[in-house]
């Protein structure tokens, strides 16, 4: 048994059984720890197959901010858990009925896939030989040229996306004193305070 | 080449800087009392690019390696779609004023969906389809919960994006297989794998879910559980909204994705589109029956509206994609004139959404009701009224194509779904003396209504030319 035939089963093996507790666990802090753990095991996935960017980028934005998102929902959030998870059992049979009719389609699919004769050379933009490029590289080489119409607007879908957030949840508060910092800069300590000569003994 | 590019999606970019200039200019600016100046400017410029756009040289040309497609059928999507916003547009002002909803951030969210829905027509590519979508949805998400303190916008708002957070999950679940399948997400390289007319089992599958995420995205049963719920949350201009631009896009990017990706195995979607077809419309028109809220009962309206114009689409020929485009012209131009009048239906500055509220309208309002009234008949496709030539088409589509049956079907259930419109105009003429509406018509409310009340009367002569219009933009996706 080679040392990456070895890793791959470790880590497929932890994803799977970290996903299974990501369900089960009663804590729900400990549920998005499970997540964690899964997110970084599918990572170490992705560097086995010599996909290293996008290992780094799923450590980097779904353990980093997603799950640590998550984390905090759960821990500011007043949710009542337990009764999120009171249904279990009583859906349990009819989910895993229907997950068992999902898998076996998928199995009828996936055991007659056939890729069309004409796909190889239809590829738009075929991975380069490891040997050639890494893949940083040859990601970056189309996304902001062949691909340049989708980035430019995926970023418009993100500016949408801010400015839904802020119509929906920003409220202009008036009763509040707030920092102008403008204000602040512009005092002089001419007119802000005055020195004045007390003579001893008689006060002001 | 990158120059060529811009050129054609010149229009697209316009509309792209104009809402992040305008963004700016209004939070540098007066924020929300540039509001009102905000909506108008918006709308002229949707409208001066509509007109740019009808008057682009013919011809098909495509941007990015295929990801953008300009042709006909996207520029006749693309003047409607634009009109139709602009409209809605202008007539939501009043509404959002009275209701203290008017934000600078509206008319800015609505350019961004109209952006979205400009690029979903003119998508070449599984990618680009994808990103119009959310795009347009996201922007249609925000503004359905635009009332924030109500719980009633809010939960619309919240249903949409589940839902259509759950739709655009099975679409791009399509779209996955189906590029696992050919290998490229562009359309023309998809057909290239269609051989004989024959889907592989994997194409097959990834077909089946695209159309279920397109079919939520037009509100086809059954994929139209939010639609009402949805219609009813939502402050009225934004039902208004979702009821017009929003379904021409999402119809343009059905048809062509499957003319455009998937024309070589007709008879494989045929038999989906037909059985989404026959579903909306006996749905629509029977479910309306119960329903006392106008907005409801014209989210039901519409699903059955969407039936009808999936019916041209299933006839897969050239003559089913003219009779799409015709029944998504005519059917925005008589939801403005509805939307124009249902804006209006308040008492004592309250909206009321009650079609019992109609009751002996016509006394009060006698021409007001009448432009209902014609509107009512048009959308239940009576002739001489132009929502019956509409439906005409499609029908002639259909049995042309072979689909009798369907067609067959379709007339019961327009028969059906008269009933709920003749009620409203029942109301107005004969039904019980209710407290009265008090609501004042702005100038630009009665144009709307008028106008589609005009248009419906005398479009009977020959649809303003549209026919032809149509059935060249419908020849350039037969190519």
């Amino acid at each position: 048994m080679t040392v990456t035939l070895f890793a791959f089963y470790l880590f497929s093996i932890t994803a799977v059984m970290s996903a299974l507790f990501v369900v089960v666990a009663r804590n729900p802090v400990h549920s998005v720890l499970w997540l964690i753990l899964t997110f970084f095991s599918a990572a170490s996935m992705f560097v086995l197959m010599g996909a290293e960017f996008v290992a780094m980028l799923l450590a980097i934005v779904y353990v980093g901010a997603v799950a640590v998102l998550f984390l905090f929902v759960v821990m500011m959030l007043d949710v009542d858990f337990v009764e999120l998870k009171s249904g279990m059992q009583k859906y349990f049979l009819i989910g895993s009925s229907i997950g068992l009719v999902l898998l076996m389609e998928l199995g009828l699919v996936i055991s007659h896939w056939k890729v069309a004769p004409e796909a190889g050379s239809l590829l738009q933009s075929p991975t380069p030989s490891i040997d050639e490029t890494h893949n940083t590289l040859a990601l970056g080489q189309i996304l902001y040229s062949d691909y340049i119409y989708l980035f430019q607007i995926a970023g418009l879908i993100l500016l949408t996306a801010m400015i839904g957030a802020i119509v929906l949840t920003l409220r202009h508060r008036t009763d509040v004193k707030r920092q102008n910092v403008v204000d602040q800069m512009q005092r002089d300590p001419a007119d802000a305070m005055e020195v004045i000569t007390v003579k001893s003994g008689q006060g002001l | 080449m990158i120059s060529t590019d811009i050129n054609i999606v010149l229009p697209e970019i316009t509309l792209a800087v104009f809402s992040m200039a305008a963004l700016m200019v209004a939070v540098y600016g007066g924020k929300d009392k540039l509001a009102g100046l905000m909506i108008w400017v918006t709308s002229g410029v949707m409208c001066a690019l509509g007109l740019w756009i009808a008057f682009w040289e013919p011809g098909t040309t495509t941007a990015f390696n295929g990801s953008f497609v300009n042709d006909g059928y996207a520029r006749f999507a693309k003047v409607v779609i634009l009109f139709g916003s602009a409209m809605m547009l202008l007539l939501s002002q009043d509404y959002l004023e009275k209701n203290k909803l008017l934000k600078f951030e509206f008319p800015i969210l609505i350019a961004l969906a109209t952006l979205g829905m400009m690029l979903m027509v003119s998508a070449g590519d599984l990618m680009a389809l994808y990103m119009g979508l959310e795009l347009q949805s996201l922007a249609l998400y925000v503004v359905a919960s635009f009332r924030r303190d109500s719980i009633r916008s809010t939960e619309a708002g919240l249903k949409y994006f589940v839902l259509g957070a759950l739709s655009s999950g099975l679409l791009l679940y399509g779209a996955s297989l189906v590029y696992g399948f050919s290998g490229t997400t562009n359309f023309a390289g998809i057909s290239e794998t269609i051989h004989d007319g024959k889907l592989g089992l994997g194409m097959l599958f990834g077909l089946v879910f695209l159309s279920v995420g397109m079919g939520f995205k037009v509100s086809a049963a059954p994929f139209h559980m939010w639609t009402p719920d949805v219609y009813e949350g939502s402050p009225t201009p934004v039902t208004g909204f979702f009821a017009t631009a929003p379904k021409v896009a999402a119809a343009g990017l059905f048809g062509r994705v499957v003319h455009d990706a998937f024309g070589g195995a007709i008879t494989d979607w045929q038999q989906i589109i037909a059985f989404l077809s026959f579903v909306s419309m006996f749905l629509g028109s029977i479910a309306a029956i119960g329903q006392t809220n106008i907005k409801r009962l014209m989210a039901y309206s519409s699903i059955a509206h969407m039936g009808f114009a999936l019916l041209g689409l299933s006839s897969g020929t050239q003559e089913g994609v003219q009779a799409l485009l015709i029944y998504m012209a005519i059917y925005v131009t008589m939801n403005i004139g509805v939307f124009a009048f249902i804006l209006n239906m308040e008492r004592d500055g309250q909206p009321i959404t009650d079609i019992k509220s109609l009751g002996l309208y016509s006394r009060v309002e006698p021409i007001r009701a009448a432009a209902l009234a014609a509107l009512m008949f048009s959308l239940a496709g009576i002739p001489p009224l132009v929502g019956f030539f509409g439906k005409l088409y499609v029908l002639k589509a259909a049995v042309n194509a072979g689909l009798s049956w369907l067609a067959i079907s379709a007339v019961i259930a327009s028969v059906i779904g008269a009933f709920y419109y003749l009620r409203i105009i029942y109301f107005m003429y004969f039904g019980t003396e209710v407290e009265r509406m008090t609501g004042k018509m702005p100038l630009l409310h009665k144009l709307a209504l008028y106008g589609a009340t005009l248009i419906m009367l005398l479009g009977s002569i020959n649809l303003f030319g549209i026919e032809a219009i149509a059935a060249d933009a419908a020849a350039s996706l037969f190519k």
